[in-house]
């Protein structure tokens, strides 16, 4: 399952990034790598992008990036 | 002995406040060479031999954005003696990451464990002692907004620059991949694995480190505050009365919906125009009264006006930038990208150039400035370009004239209206062209933090907004002065000497230029003229057209501005067709020479500046184009 298909509330560990270059460099330097737990928080007024909880703190993405993140449940 | 000192840090740590807490005012504002990023430097207001440089805050020092490879150079390269690596407490773990890259650089390093108010307030315990032993390096606590533990940081910083004390690098990373880290030359699987070493050791840093009180995500004031603010329902209207509030406060000469009630702006402006009037009118009677020639006179007051045209901005950039540097250190401006995105991701923009866009209707000035809080380069550029189309104050009293004296029998707000539209229009056609054959490489993406909600110090808004109105009046000033002089020349000189504006060097370009102008339907010389001295100051249009035209008074002038007089000459030249192409010239072609040293100030390079100054022009020529061709098909 995706990043994506968590509803606001729901957690997940993620399992792989599906991005290369810079992109994938980018969402591991904020944080966001391989067995860290995220929660989504909620979805922005317009339904993209979405807020997550990930290391102690809020980061947005978008819906298109968050489809590409594997999670599992935890 | 004399020290270098760097501050590096992820955005929103408190690394700009600790920076202001530690120069105080003694600090020198400029540009990284090549980008629009600012480089802060200044002296340690305690002991002058130290030198403190504010390196652009930064998630990384992996080389992503022009803000990380300015840091990770600097660190690298040019070596300081000592580091000061400020740590957001609240969310350690990532700012630790950026921690563990300057570590590994093994430059001297100290680091400041900011924000320890909250961690203290949130119930959790942060060993600063036992984390600076597992790292090698020493760890202070402070909280820089109150300005607390900074001499004890500063005690530690010069002891570490005396020392020369490098950190320890943790063995956690073997020799093969430390000296690829080292050398900056990671392949893409060697920096997966690091950043992966990276956050294991944090996580095993904190466990021993920090005690915290509840674990997981914890609902804070902040979270709550972000219910209302980015609420399904409420965060439009919520952003629509913060966004009028601030335009109003700026640009409204009813604030309040009170008739006549000037807001901060323009009653500052107001002053300020009284006062440099009077000052003007003053050193001009001196001239006149020690006998000068004409020319003299003439130059004395061009030069005035020049400076009067830099100083008339002052009060609206600094009023702006108030309320701006507010919304943007309050968190509150991440928000707004988040919550706009959406829309503004289809015109290939980001949310935050709302913002610009939006001021644009008050002055390009300001809101040109205001495109600095873009992150992207490719999306500041554009906004950048299609600010201008936005329809500013300035340029109403040509829309007024227009519509008195040649739409006097049709609904006139509809003409003026239609004109602003078309502005709103051809921007979002503009950035989307722009998006696709101009800027194809920059790929945008909205991996973005939302920082937690904090009141900034009033300290840290008035050195931000201070700097603006410095570095527009420096940067810009320069070349509005300059192209004003210029203008002032040539409309009122020819080879015999000085003369009218009818016979000056102006007219001749006029004549010589207007046929450039007769596909879009106005050309004719006194139209071309007024297209330049518009770049003064668009509304010295309607003041030119009042001269050529038959020599109106002052005072019919300023009702001719306000649609309250027609300026029946004009039909000579114009048709309802050919106005309305010539309004939407003015509003499309090159701002005012202000808004350009704007644009020069932020684009960093006169080669943008040009080629926005070029596509302005260009969309202005085809829009005016088809209006004519069109509407002569129609009308």
């Amino acid at each position: 399952m995706t990043l994506r298909e968590l509803k606001p509330g729901q957690s997940g560990k993620v399992i792989s990034l599906g991005e290369s270059g810079p992109m994938k460099r980018r969402i591991m330097d904020m944080g966001v790598t391989p067995g860290v737990e995220v929660k989504v928080i909620k979805v922005a007024p317009l339904g993209d992008p979405v807020e997550v909880h990930v290391r102690g703190y809020e980061l947005s993405l978008r819906k298109e990036e968050a489809s590409r993140i594997q999670v599992e449940n935890v | 002995m004399s020290y270098r000192i760097a501050l590096a840090g992820n955005p929103n740590c408190g690394k700009t406040t600790l920076f202001n807490e530690l120069t105080g005012s003694k600090q020198h504002v400029g540009n990284w060479p090549g980008v629009t990023v600012d480089k802060k430097e200044g002296v340690y207001r305690k002991n002058r031999e130290v030198s403190i440089l504010d390196l652009p805050g930064t998630y990384s020092l992996s080389p992503y954005s022009a803000e990380e490879i300015i840091a990770r150079d600097y660190i690298v390269k040019e070596r300081p003696d000592v580091v000061i690596d400020i740590v957001d407490g609240t969310s350690m773990e990532r700012n630790l990451y950026l921690t563990m890259q300057i570590v590994e650089t093994g430059i001297p390093m100290v680091i400041a464990m900011n924000m320890m108010d909250e961690v203290e307030a949130k119930g959790d315990r942060i060993d600063c002692g036992k984390l600076g032993e597992l790292l090698g390096v020493p760890v202070v606590p402070i909280v820089a907004r109150s300005n607390k533990g900074t001499d004890a940081l500063m005690e530690a910083v010069l002891q570490v620059a005396q020392s020369g004390q490098a950190p320890k690098v943790p063995d956690i990373y073997g020799a093969e991949l430390l000296q690829a880290i080292q050398a900056g030359a990671l392949t893409e699987e060697q920096e997966e694995r690091a950043a992966d070493l990276r956050y294991t050791y944090i996580a095993q840093l904190v466990k021993e480190a920090v005690q915290r009180k509840k674990s997981g995500h914890v609902e804070t004031k902040s979270d709550k505050l972000d219910k209302i603010l980015t609420n399904r329902i409420l965060a439009l209207p919520v952003f629509a009365v913060i966004m009028y509030v601030m335009f109003a406060c700026t640009f409204s000469e009813n604030f309040l919906f009170v008739p006549g009630l000037p807001s901060p702006g323009v009653w500052l402006a107001g002053i300020v125009e009284t006062v440099w009037g009077a000052l003007a009118e003053g050193l001009i009677g001196l001239v006149e009264g020690a006998g000068a020639s004409g020319w003299i006179v003439g130059l004395v007051s061009s030069c005035l006006d020049g400076l009067g045209a830099v100083i008339g901005f002052l009060p609206l950039v600094l009023v702006l930038f108030l309320l701006l540097s507010f919304l943007e250190d309050s968190g509150y401006m991440a928000r707004v990208a988040f919550v706009m995105d959406r829309i503004f991701r289809h015109f290939g923009l980001s949310g935050r150039s709302f913002i610009p866009m939006l001021m644009g209707f008050g002055c390009s000035v300001p809101a040109l400035m205001a495109s600095r809080t873009l992150e992207s380069d490719k999306d500041r550029k554009i906004t950048m370009m299609i600010t201008p189309f936005m329809s500013c104050g300035a340029k109403l009293p040509i829309y007024a004239m227009f519509a008195a004296t040649l739409f006097a029998d049709s609904n006139q707000t509809l003409i003026v209206f239609s004109i602003y539209m078309l502005g709103i229009v051809v921007a979002v056609i503009s950035a989307l062209l722009l998006n696709k054959f101009a800027f194809k490489d920059g790929a945008s993406n909205f991996i973005m933090e939302l920082p937690q909600y904090r009141i900034p110090t009033l300290k840290s808004v008035l050195i931000h907004a201070w700097e603006k109105v410095r570095g527009f009046a420096i940067k810009a000033g320069t070349v509005i002065f300059a192209s004003t002089l210029l203008i002032w020349f040539l409309s009122s000189f020819n080879f015999s000497g000085m003369c009218h504006m009818e016979d000056s060097f102006l007219a001749g370009i006029g004549n010589a230029i207007r046929w450039i102008f007769i596909p879009l339907g106005f050309g004719d010389w006194r139209a071309s003229v007024g297209v330049v001295t518009g770049w003064i100051a668009k509304e010295n249009i309607v003041t030119t057209f009042g001269q050529l035209f038959g020599g109106v008074s002052e005072e019919a002038i300023e009702a001719i501005s306000a649609g309250e007089q027609a300026l029946p000459a004009i039909t000579e030249v114009f048709t309802k067709v050919s106005a309305w192409s010539y309004m939407a010239f003015n509003l499309l072609c090159m701002p005012c020479f202000a808004a350009v040293g704007a644009m020069k100030r932020e684009m960093g390079s006169w080669k943008w500046t040009l080629r926005a100054v070029g596509f302005q022009m260009a969309t202005a020529y085809v829009v005016a184009l088809l209006i004519n061709v069109v509407g002569n098909l129609i009308f």
